[in-house]
């Protein structure tokens, strides 16, 4: 009976998803798909901001309890509201993730833009970097800058930040020896205008939407490398409500059955990843003049 | 005025010679084709008279006076595929701006319509395309032309529009222009003389 | 959800099949066409339109080509002469069947008697129908080109074909092993050619191949395709050179704006064109430098902006009023096709 009655609301569900792609174009859909990923990140970002520490106070009359209504993701063994403790994770998670992926982001646009510009040395010297940055895994990199720096928010902002510039650095150093070798901007160059006019004229604007997309992109690898150091125990104090200690904490109980620990907040992460991913992809393809007719 | 390349040496890095102890000279008022195989340095010659590229050997002379490597340059090169020349980026508005003291007198002779200004660069056709690229190169400082395959991806009825215009215009200025070209039809109508690099 | 998902890859599945037994039965109905009665590929009534967006989420859809007739026999060079955005390259790649996906096409292409579709498209690309491409981007250019060519070969020996067509083509031995960037602008054509000749291919469509080349490589470039077509082959040869074609072909077709204006054999083409028959053939010849070099004023439209009559009408002087009205029909004329009311 239930299980009928879920799959008459899932075709129900599909039949509706059916009839949008017929009414809206594909730029239409990006666009509806874009807006409801921010509206919930927003969200979530808005939640954790605004709900109290109050709720996420220890009450031992509330313990262990499993999902109800009044407890959507149940309670833990200090009766803490798991579901206000998820909101509160996440959004600290964004707010490391935006920091350091802001960061990163500024340290590729720096570092590609000297790498294309100040001559043969410099770029050596900075494909090196990549190069060398890139042949070890992230994570190693990454515990080891957090451990230096003793761990904390300090040591994984840095940390995340130090580890996530590489790829964006290559792009940006392409795309902007690209520009700079092509036609126009030669001609430009001839038609009597400055190099300093041509960086802001032609290469500037060319890198902004480059810039964005591959920050958009970063978002989801910090967020998901911050909650991975500190659930490995080198990042963010025991007392702040992350993602990363929720999960961690919720181990030693998963045996005894009390599976929502874990489970929510693991799929919130998730959930929070594919809506920057989405995000960045949308914004890729709205970009990109290759795709822009399909 | 008078545009000179003397003793002209090119190459890339360590390969062999572009071009070798060639001499060239254009003056005022004068249309010289250029006419050889493919990869024999028409091309490479064009560029190197209006400084895209630098000579190791010989130099280039602009009225015994070495061309300026800073501000709008006196010798303007044409190139083969416009859709290259111009910012994607940019409506056509703003391609032609980009070029300061541009007569007006100019995009009507070349037949550029008003409209033509607030498209984007993949909304123009080829010939519609080349005629902004012409007319940017004509700006008042421009004294000599290199026409490097101008017309060749273009259809006979744009071909001989753009070129009546630029006859015209150069006549009326009193400039230079190097037809780089392998339709040997074409430079026969166009130039007084002939320069054939195959031989 | 699950079932009716089934449900549907099931009957997809099925309607596959019934496109596979077409395909098959059309296969044998293809052994028995006569060879020389049939066109090799005959193009009928074709319009190609593409949904654009306009500005920002709007999308609407723009006719590129319109009403277009076009037909190649065995043995038989046809070159379709046209401004850049008259819709040349758009045919070839409606032919191939290799056009974006926001296209909308209606009319009739058959090869061999056989409708083009989608299906026997994608079987005889690249074999019995091959493309020889513009530019040398074409080619892999991390592949050494005879090995680039050996990987086109269908049936035989490998490279013992490809060593031939190399050796006919005078490229030797050691340009099996360069790489494309290695080439001079002759070789790169050649080697295209070749790619095209290692499948065996019926029907070549050669994509401005001459453009920017000197005079020895184009002879050369032509006499292989009047080779090719001595041999049986059809050749649809794309440029907006008019001279070029005028060397090679046996009739040629004017692309004026998405349609053909006119079809003409090669001969018609000569002192002062009065043999041609519609008014804009006749302006393009006179354009030609060696002919008077005047153009005749204005600008092909562009697709989203076609006028209501005929396209050419704006800037004929031989418009009257019903030509501004209607599109003419494509009539038969002294051996050739054209669209004008007013032609004799």
């Amino acid at each position: 009976m239930n299980l009928g009655r879920k799959n008459i609301s899932m075709i129900k569900i599909n039949n509706i998803k059916l009839s949008i792609q017929k009414k809206l174009n594909r730029r239409q859909r990006t666009l509806v798909i874009t807006i409801v990923a921010a509206i919930v990140l927003t969200s979530i970002l808005v939640g954790g901001l605004l709900i109290s520490d109050q709720r996420i106070a220890t009450n031992f009359e509330q313990k262990n309890l499993s999902p109800s209504i009044e407890h959507p993701f149940g309670t833990d063994w200090l009766g803490r509201d798991m579901f206000v403790r998820t909101i509160k994770g996440l959004t600290l998670s964004i707010g490391v993730g935006t920091l350091s992926a802001v960061i990163s982001a500024g340290i590729a646009l720096t570092l590609g833009l000297l790498s294309a510009t100040m001559g043969k040395w410099m770029d050596r010297f900075i494909t090196w970097l990549v190069d060398l940055f890139l042949s070890v895994p992230h994570l190693i990199t990454l515990i080891l800058i957090s451990f230096v720096l003793g761990g904390g928010m300090k040591g994984v902002i840095v940390g995340v930040s130090l580890t996530h510039w590489p790829s964006l650095t290559r792009i940006i150093r392409a795309e902007v020896m690209q520009i700079r070798s092509a036609e126009y901007v030669q001609i430009s160059r001839k038609l009597g205008r400055t190099r300093k006019w041509v960086a802001i004229h032609h290469i500037l604007p060319h890198l902004i939407p480059q810039f964005f997309v591959g920050l958009m992109l970063l978002f989801p690898h910090a967020i998901l490398h911050e909650a991975a150091i500190t659930f490995l125990g080198f990042g963010l104090s025991p007392h702040k409500p992350a993602i990363g200690i929720i999960l961690s904490e919720s181990m030693r109980y998963l045996s005894t059955g009390m599976w929502w620990l874990a489970f929510f907040p693991g799929i919130f992460l998730i959930m929070i990843i594919r809506g920057f991913d989405i995000l960045g992809e949308n914004l890729r393809l709205l970009v990109d003049p290759h795709n822009a007719h399909n | 005025m008078h545009l000179e390349g003397r003793n002209i040496g090119f190459r890339y890095n360590k390969s062999d010679w572009i071009l070798r102890n060639f001499n060239i000279s254009l003056k005022e008022g004068e249309v010289i084709g250029l006419i050889g195989p493919s990869g024999c340095g028409k091309t490479t010659l064009g560029r190197i008279l209006a400084g895209y590229e630098i000579p190791q050997e010989g130099k280039v002379t602009l009225d015994n006076i070495p061309l300026p490597t800073t501000g709008i340059h006196p010798v303007q090169l044409i190139n083969q595929h416009p859709e290259k020349a111009v910012n994607p980026r940019w409506k056509m508005k703003k391609v032609l701006d980009e070029v300061k003291e541009l007569d007006e007198d100019i995009l009507i002779a070349l037949g550029i319509e008003k409209e033509w200004l607030n498209r984007w660069p993949n909304e123009l056709s080829g010939g519609e395309l080349q005629r902004f690229c012409v007319a940017r190169a004509l700006s008042v400082h421009t004294k000599f032309i290199i026409a490097d395959e101008m017309t060749t991806m273009l259809d006979a009825i744009t071909q001989a529009q753009i070129w009546n215009s630029v006859q015209e215009i150069a006549k009326k200025r009193n400039m230079g222009i190097l037809v780089i070209s392998h339709e040997h039809n074409l430079l026969k109508r166009l130039c007084c003389r002939v320069i054939d690099l195959s031989i | 959800m699950l079932s009716i998902q089934k449900c549907n890859e099931k009957t997809i599945r099925m309607n596959n099949r019934a496109v596979n037994n077409d395909a098959k039965s059309s296969n044998t109905d293809r052994k028995t066409v006569d060879n020389s009665t049939t066109p090799l590929l005959n193009v009928h009534d074709l319009s190609v339109s593409f949904t654009q967006y306009t500005r920002g989420l709007n999308q609407k859809e723009l006719k590129v080509i319109t009403n277009l007739n076009v037909s190649i026999n065995h043995g038989e060079i046809l070159a379709i002469v046209g401004s850049s955005g008259s819709g040349k390259s758009l045919l070839a790649h409606a032919i191939l069947g290799i056009l974006p996906a926001n296209v909308i096409i209606s009319g009739n292409m058959d090869y061999k008697g056989v409708s083009l579709i989608p299906k026997i498209q994608a079987e005889l690309r690249g074999k019995e129908i091959a493309l020889i491409p513009q530019s040398v981007n074409f080619l892999d250019p991390l592949m050494k080109v005879g090995k680039q060519v050996r990987s086109s070969v269908n049936n035989g020996n490998a490279t013992k074909i490809q060593r031939n067509i190399f050796q006919r083509y005078n490229l030797e031995d050691k340009v099996d092993h360069m790489y494309p960037f290695q080439l001079s602008g002759g070789m790169t054509r050649r080697i295209l050619v070749s790619t095209a000749i290692a499948n065996e291919a019926q029907l070549i469509i050669a994509d401005e191949p001459t453009p920017g080349l000197d005079t020895g490589i184009v002879n050369e470039t032509i006499r292989t395709f009047r080779e090719l077509a001595d041999k049986g082959c059809g050749i649809m040869l794309i440029t907006h050179d008019i001279e070029t074609a005028l060397k090679i072909a046996d009739r040629i077709a004017v692309f004026y704006a998405g349609t053909t204006v006119e079809i003409a054999p090669v001969e018609d083409f000569s002192g002062n064109g009065n043999n041609l028959r519609h008014p804009y053939s006749k302006a393009l010849w006179k354009a030609l430098p060696h002919n008077d070099f005047r153009p005749i004023m204005g600008h092909q439209p562009p697709p989203n902006r076609l006028p209501k009559g005929c396209l050419f009408a704006p800037r004929c002087d031989k418009a009257t009023v019903e030509c501004h009205d209607i599109l003419p029909k494509a009539s038969s004329l002294r051996g050739g096709m054209v669209r004008c009311i007013h032609a004799s």
